[in-house]
């Protein structure tokens, strides 16, 4: 298996008004093609701001990142992934297809590659039919499920999610995690995926990354035992209830209760 | 029925009562006229049958058409006399409270779906129209009030309908030329310096402070520098319209390329979409609500700039110049169809930038009604 991110000693440091504020501090990491990798921790951890460094939405302060052999900022020019951000960020003058259309314009696909990649995303995220709706005319959970095929639509092979389903009610939020899971082994996507959510994370991941804050830090990474099938109910199985203990363990150890 | 309802029909009835009570109105040698009308007298009595009867939940047509009748039959009055006395007024006051409880009754029977929006909602404005003029006509001519304080309505249309060519010319003059050229230049140039000054920061702190100096310069103090320099022609008054509209649509275009969220704008970054691609795709569609809020407080100013500019040096046609030279001969009839063509040319301005923005901006919750 090839890799897909490659992080290596990886910090990141913010200069603010009370002085630089250490985000994420020699992060070495290795995501492996097809992987389904979570990032937990307490708010604070850098684990969104790990995803954002890695789409070159933030820059490193030193170490190094490599994005299939690429630096992030070449990664991003040759759009090399999808990003999902946590509230689905659609353009309300665009109905849905034109909205997932949006990375195929500028990305210059022809019209009718875009419209056969928006008929087939919008199937992959069961939203056939509602191509002609406005955003604001679709619930929470099909808005963000409509991000997602605006993510899927030119085909990178990294998906990086920020918290996507973290605004959504439970109910709402289990659904959308069996789709994604489902979709995950159609399209063979490597994903990173932040949560903050033990369940959720241990649910969908080949590999869990638990991170700390001050400084944002990796303290366990755990690779999943769980079979690739899983139904919902597996999360009462005695197997899932064990990472997810050793999960709330690498939490425990990495928060700090002196503050 | 509300208490506010019962009040008016309350009133209603005793100002029909006050109205047939006392002499309506004088005439030439002094007399007083009491009963001498009877379709006044039968208005006002079917008036108070009808309040009686439907005291409580009067349909709105009854009132309506009872307000009408009355309207109507009072103008019809006026010639007949010389000088309105109390039973015309309190015949008046009954009228338009009849009007008012029938707005009041037709938008609670619109609120309760026994009416469609469509198109009963248009009649409580044309009823408010309707009586304003009335009361207007009703009171000049009624009271004998002055022409040069205020004339009536009818003198006004008549006024109106027979220097259509006068006013035409004007408009073309004022509106056509100076109005519209002036507009689209202003709103044109200072949309293409917010893009600019966008683009750069340079320009940014040199262009936003010149631009903000240029606006608070006095409207009376530019127009006659515009003269000098662009003569006497409706240049210089379009120029002076640049000058009013430039600001509003610079500053607002400005703040709309900066009103676009966070996650959107990195959503284009993530896709590494490049200036033009992200200033089309997002940031544009997403400043069109406060470039219309420009569009639409320019319209109004460029009325008003170019009119006044004309008061500062002008040829012998255009809407100022008109206002400007008839109230100089006491020819206040043709001042009020000046203003009364301004009023309107510049509301179906102000309402065809609105129904553009509707369409444009149809998916901002302030359009189409819903939450954000």
């Amino acid at each position: 298996m090839s890799s897909v991110v490659t992080a290596k000693d990886l910090s990141l440091t913010f200069a603010t008004s009370d002085g630089p504020v250490h985000a994420l501090s020699e992060v070495n990491l290795e995501i492996e093609k097809g992987e389904f990798v979570s990032f937990i921790g307490p708010s604070g951890c850098g684990k969104t701001t790990f995803l954002r460094t890695i789409a070159d939405l933030e820059d490193l302060t030193s170490g190094t990142l490599e994005i299939n052999g690429m630096s992030a900022r070449e990664a991003r020019q040759a759009r090399a992934y999808g990003y999902v951000f946590q509230a689905a960020a659609l353009y309300p003058w665009r109905t849905i297809e034109k909205n997932i259309a949006l990375p195929l314009e500028i990305m210059g696909y022809s019209k009718p590659e875009r419209d056969k990649r928006i008929e087939r995303t919008l199937d992959l995220v069961n939203l056939s039919g509602f191509a002609k709706k406005h955003p604001w005319q679709l619930s929470g959970g099909m808005q963000q499920r409509a991000s997602i095929a605006r993510a899927l639509a030119f085909d990178a092979d990294l998906l990086l999610m920020d918290e996507p389903f973290g605004a959504l009610d439970e109910i709402v939020r289990d659904h959308l995690n069996e789709e994604l899971l489902k979709l995950w082994r159609r399209t063979e996507k490597t994903i990173c995926f932040v949560t903050h959510s033990i369940p959720e994370a241990v649910y969908l991941s080949t590999k869990i990354v638990v991170m700390s804050p001050r400084p944002g830090r990796v303290t366990d990474v755990i690779a999943s035992t769980l079979p690739d099938e899983r139904p919902l109910d597996i999360r009462e199985t005695p197997e899932f209830l064990a990472i997810a203990a050793r999960v709330r363990e690498g939490l425990r150890a990495g928060h700090s209760y002196e503050e | 029925m509300s208490r506010l309802q019962t009040i008016l029909a309350l009133f209603a009835g005793f100002a029909c009562i006050v109205a047939i009570a006392l002499p309506y109105g004088q005439i030439a040698d002094g007399q007083a006229m009491s009963w001498h009308y009877w379709p006044l007298l039968l208005v006002l009595l079917a008036s108070i049958a009808a309040l009686a009867v439907w005291f409580r939940g009067m349909p709105f047509a009854v009132a309506g058409g009872l307000a009408v009748l009355g309207g109507v039959v009072l103008m019809l009055l006026l010639p007949r006399i010389d000088l309105a006395l109390t039973g015309y007024w309190a015949a008046l006051v009954a009228m338009w409270t009849l009007a008012w409880l029938f707005a009041e009754r037709l938008s609670l029977a619109i609120a309760g779906g026994e009416v469609a929006e469509r198109p009963y909602g248009v009649l409580i404005p044309l009823m408010f129209g309707a009586a304003i003029l009335t009361a207007w006509e009703a009171i000049t001519l009624g009271a004998n009030i002055p022409k040069i304080l205020l004339p009536a309505p009818s003198a006004i249309w008549e006024v109106l309908l027979a220097n259509i060519p006068v006013l035409a010319a004007d408009f073309q003059q004022t509106f056509i030329k100076a109005v519209l050229i002036g507009y689209g230049l202003g709103c044109g140039v200072g949309f293409g310096v917010a893009i600019a000054i966008d683009r750069s920061p340079f320009l940014k702190a040199g262009l936003l402070p010149l631009g903000n100096f240029v606006s608070a310069l006095p409207l009376v103090g530019i127009a006659p520098i515009m003269v000098m320099w662009f003569g006497f022609d409706w240049p210089s008054k379009a120029a002076v319209v640049v000058v009013m509209t430039f600001f509003p649509m610079l500053v607002n275009t400005i703040a709309g390329l900066n009103g676009s969220g966070e996650m959107e704008r990195d959503l284009m970054r993530t896709y590494a979409a490049g200036y033009w691609h992200t200033l089309f795709k997002l940031r544009l569609p997403a400043a069109a609500p406060f470039i219309f809020n420009a569009l639409k407080i320019n319209s109004t100013l460029a009325l008003i700039g170019a009119i006044v500019a004309e008061f500062f040096g002008t040829p012998i046609v255009g809407m100022g110049f008109r206002i400007s030279s008839e109230i100089g001969k006491l020819n206040v009839e043709m001042v009020w169809a000046e203003i009364a063509m301004a009023a309107v040319a510049g509301s179906v301005f102000y309402w065809v930038v609105v129904l553009i923005e509707r369409a444009v901006t149809f998916w901002h919750p302030s359009v189409r009604g819903g939450r954000a």
